[in-house]
């Protein structure tokens, strides 16, 4: 996809006065963070099993080229292939080969960033090869040519008007006058016209959750059923996996599993959590005949040994953004690639560059929600702060900016000086805005007072009023 | 190079490995051989039949129906009685599970069993589940000639039976009780673990069962021998 995350300001003032996506992004505030919470407090190992997952992915990636060597024996072993691909540019001709050898002409899909993130979708269609989303939200956004949103809940941006519009428009052979206004007949339409696409497909492709050293296995965690479909129905099963995505074996999957779907949805477990080994074996009576994993790097592995490698252990749960109030704000299409939200913040600028992507971690309040709920106890805003520092230290960052911070700096490192100003500085503004109680202008600070306005100072700095509580307390002491 | 060698070089370098290659290969090897369990949630771990009273409601509560039978000699009566009660057709697919094949189907006569992998007109698939876990309510299902995994998933009706005795409290058992059954580091093609029936909250956040998969499961848990 084209990458928009250098004009993420642009896209922010968009999103801020888009009727339609605030109304579907109220779904994300209320929904994700409340079945969340209830998932955590109703398991009492939920803190300890987030302790177990970090140390089960910082184990492997401390050896993830033994684990990555482990896992491919496995896979050879069970009569699968394993393919690596170094870029995107590798994955999609890997992929491109692997059709051309069956002559496919339909490939069904189950939901996977990495094939958003390699652009397959576009490739293969300029291949003559028709790529079908089965996710349905994947699939809505495929009927409006559109990317996903969130990395859980593709769709997440759009209200059901807008998905009714886009099935009268796609579904031309069912009867005009049906009722549509229920998204479970909405569901219904698409089960039925997915349903001809899984037997049509002569490659299903799916994502992977995970893949495990132990047994050569690939797992998918889903709730639709979809990938199943996807990948028992069609002669061959592609796997796209990133080379984080291993663990070492089914124990550990066990672990991780615990807390992948409560931070996700609030599920104890996912509906479907399917682990594939090889091909169909001789006596299965269904199942690929072939299956292939291809592991892609894509810049991942200059990541590890950086102050970037903890950013591997994501496993993609969504519940950074889920509570991120810039991500509610803004939306996902805002963050301008493939990740969005806190982790897309971090990521993104590791995978495509922080020239290109220096906004994503500047759009953050620091809040620390997003590391508080990380599963995985990712430290997101330090990184984001590592960002910001690489982005300044490159001089990325606009003049105005760096001046800005320059001039604060000078005052900030010398205390008389700033006690000086800002005592200069408050009460003139304390005088100035009295009447109002807070300034609808104010010069050099249009950035705030255009979208709100600038509460007026009380009257004396923090310095004075700390000094005073002090002196009162030891006059308190005393007496 | 291939991609390969150019990824686990970079890998290599990277991570700074050298000297400490070969302990690091032991160290791996030993992980994946001894394959630690971790935390298990103190949930599951309770006596048998209080177990098996864990996995029913938590199936319950993702929305499947749950029957529990005293013997495999009545899974039939439950099968026709569920498809009588949902107004299907007396007619259920099955993969070729001996468990399943010896149950007396006779005390059924009006119910049509047909044996094989589902097609996408079968209305109700019949399965046998290698295990279930109480924790979170999930079945266990091993793909083969079996139980096809295409019976899983492609019937709207989704009936799976499972005995009492295999119903354990947490997932690492049932992954032991695979590694004992396939052999360690081997695996079925397709291992599914299944909690609840299909469902989507893709429009709006609305959660709605039925999506591609089974719109109903109902599990029969078999008590006795």
């Amino acid at each position: 996809m084209e990458i928009r995350s250098p004009v993420f300001k642009k896209n922010a003032r968009a999103a801020l006065v888009d009727p339609q996506l605030r109304k579907a992004m109220e779904h994300v505030k209320t929904g994700f963070i409340h079945k969340r919470a209830l998932a955590a407090a109703a398991l009492p190992e939920f803190e300890q099993l987030r302790d177990a997952g970090k140390a089960i992915k910082d184990l492997t990636l401390a050896n993830l080229d033994k684990y990555l060597e482990a896992y491919e024996a496995k896979v050879t072993e069970s009569g699968g292939h394993v393919h690596w691909a170094e870029t995107a540019e590798d994955a999609r001709n890997i992929v491109l080969r692997i059709c051309q050898s069956v002559e496919a002409k339909t490939v069904t899909k189950g939901k996977s960033m990495i094939s958003e993130e390699i652009e397959l979708n576009d490739f293969l269609e300029a291949h003559d090869i028709r790529p079908v989303e089965t996710d349905l939200g994947e699939y809505i956004i495929q009927l409006r040519g559109e990317h996903p949103s969130h990395i859980i809940a593709p769709a997440v941006h759009l209200t059901r008007e807008q998905v009714e519009k886009d099935f009268r428009r796609a579904h031309t052979g069912l009867p005009p006058g049906r009722d549509l206004s229920k998204p479970l007949t909405m569901l219904a339409e698409a089960r039925k016209v997915l349903r001809s696409q899984y037997f049509a497909a002569d490659v299903g492709i799916t994502g992977a959750n995970f893949l495990v050293a132990e047994t050569g296995t690939s797992v998918i965690v889903t709730n639709e059923g979809n990938g199943d479909l996807t990948q028992i129905l069609p002669r061959v099963h592609i796997v796209l996996a990133s080379i984080e995505k291993v663990v070492p074996t089914l124990s550990d999957l066990a672990q991780i599993l615990r807390v992948l779907a409560r931070s996700a949805t609030g599920q104890d477990m996912s509906v479907y959590t399917t682990l594939s080994t090889g091909p169909r074996r001789p006596d299965d009576p269904d199942g690929p005949e072939q299956y292939h994993v291809i592991l892609l790097d894509n810049g991942r592995s200059s990541m590890i040994g950086t102050e970037f490698q903890d950013m591997l252990r994501c496993i993609r749960c969504g519940a950074c953004m889920n509570h991120c109030p810039v991500y509610h704000a803004v939306g996902g299409h805002t963050y301008g690639w493939v990740y969005p939200g806190p982790m897309g913040a971090v990521l993104t600028p590791s995978l495509i560059g922080v020239d290109k992507a220096g906004h994503l971690p500047n759009a953050s309040t620091f809040c620390g929600r997003c590391e508080a709920v990380c599963p995985m106890r990712i430290p997101l805003p330090k990184m984001m702060r590592h960002w910001r520092e690489r982005e300044f230290s490159r001089g990325l960052n606009p003049a105005t900016q760096r001046y800005g911070l320059r001039a604060w700096a000078f005052f900030a490192k010398r205390p008389r000086l700033y006690r000086m100003a800002t005592s200069l500085a408050v009460p003139v503004l304390s005088l100035f805005g009295r009447r109002r109680g807070s300034f609808r202008v104010l010069p050099l600070a249009s950035g705030w007072t255009k979208y709100r306005d600038m509460p007026s100072p009380e009257g004396r700095t923090f310095m004075q009023e700390w000094k005073q509580r002090e002196a009162r307390k030891q006059g308190g002491q005393t007496s | 190079m291939s991609g390969r060698e150019a990824i686990l070089s970079r890998l290599r370098t990277a991570l700074r490995a050298g000297a400490d290659d070969a302990a690091r290969a032991r160290a791996v090897q030993q992980r994946l051989e001894s394959a630690p369990r971790g935390v298990i949630p103190a949930r599951g771990q309770i006596p048998e039949e209080d177990r098996v009273r864990l996995f029913c409601a938590m199936a319950e509560k993702v929305s499947a129906t749950v029957e529990r039978v005293a013997r495999p000699a009545d899974v039939p009566q439950a099968v026709a009685r569920y498809l009588r009660e949902k107004n299907l057709p007396a007619r259920v697919r099955m993969g070729s599970d001996e468990r399943l094949r010896q149950v007396p189907w006779g005390s059924e006569p009006s119910l049509e069993i047909t044996v094989g992998r589902a097609e996408d007109s079968d209305l109700a698939g019949l399965a046998h589940a290698l295990g279930g876990i109480a924790e979170t309510g999930t079945l266990v299902l091993a793909s083969g000639p079996a139980n096809p995994t295409t019976v899983n998933f492609l019937p709207e009706h989704h009936l799976v039976v499972v005995r009492a005795k295999d119903i354990a409290g947490d997932m690492e058992t049932v992954f032991d009780r695979v590694r004992e059954t396939y052999g360690k580091g081997v695996m079925p093609r397709t291992l599914n673990f299944i909690t609840g029936p299909s469902r989507s909250a893709d429009i709006e956040q609305t959660l709605l069962l039925g999506a591609h998969g089974p719109r109903a499961l109902h599990v029969i848990v078999v008590d006795g021998d």
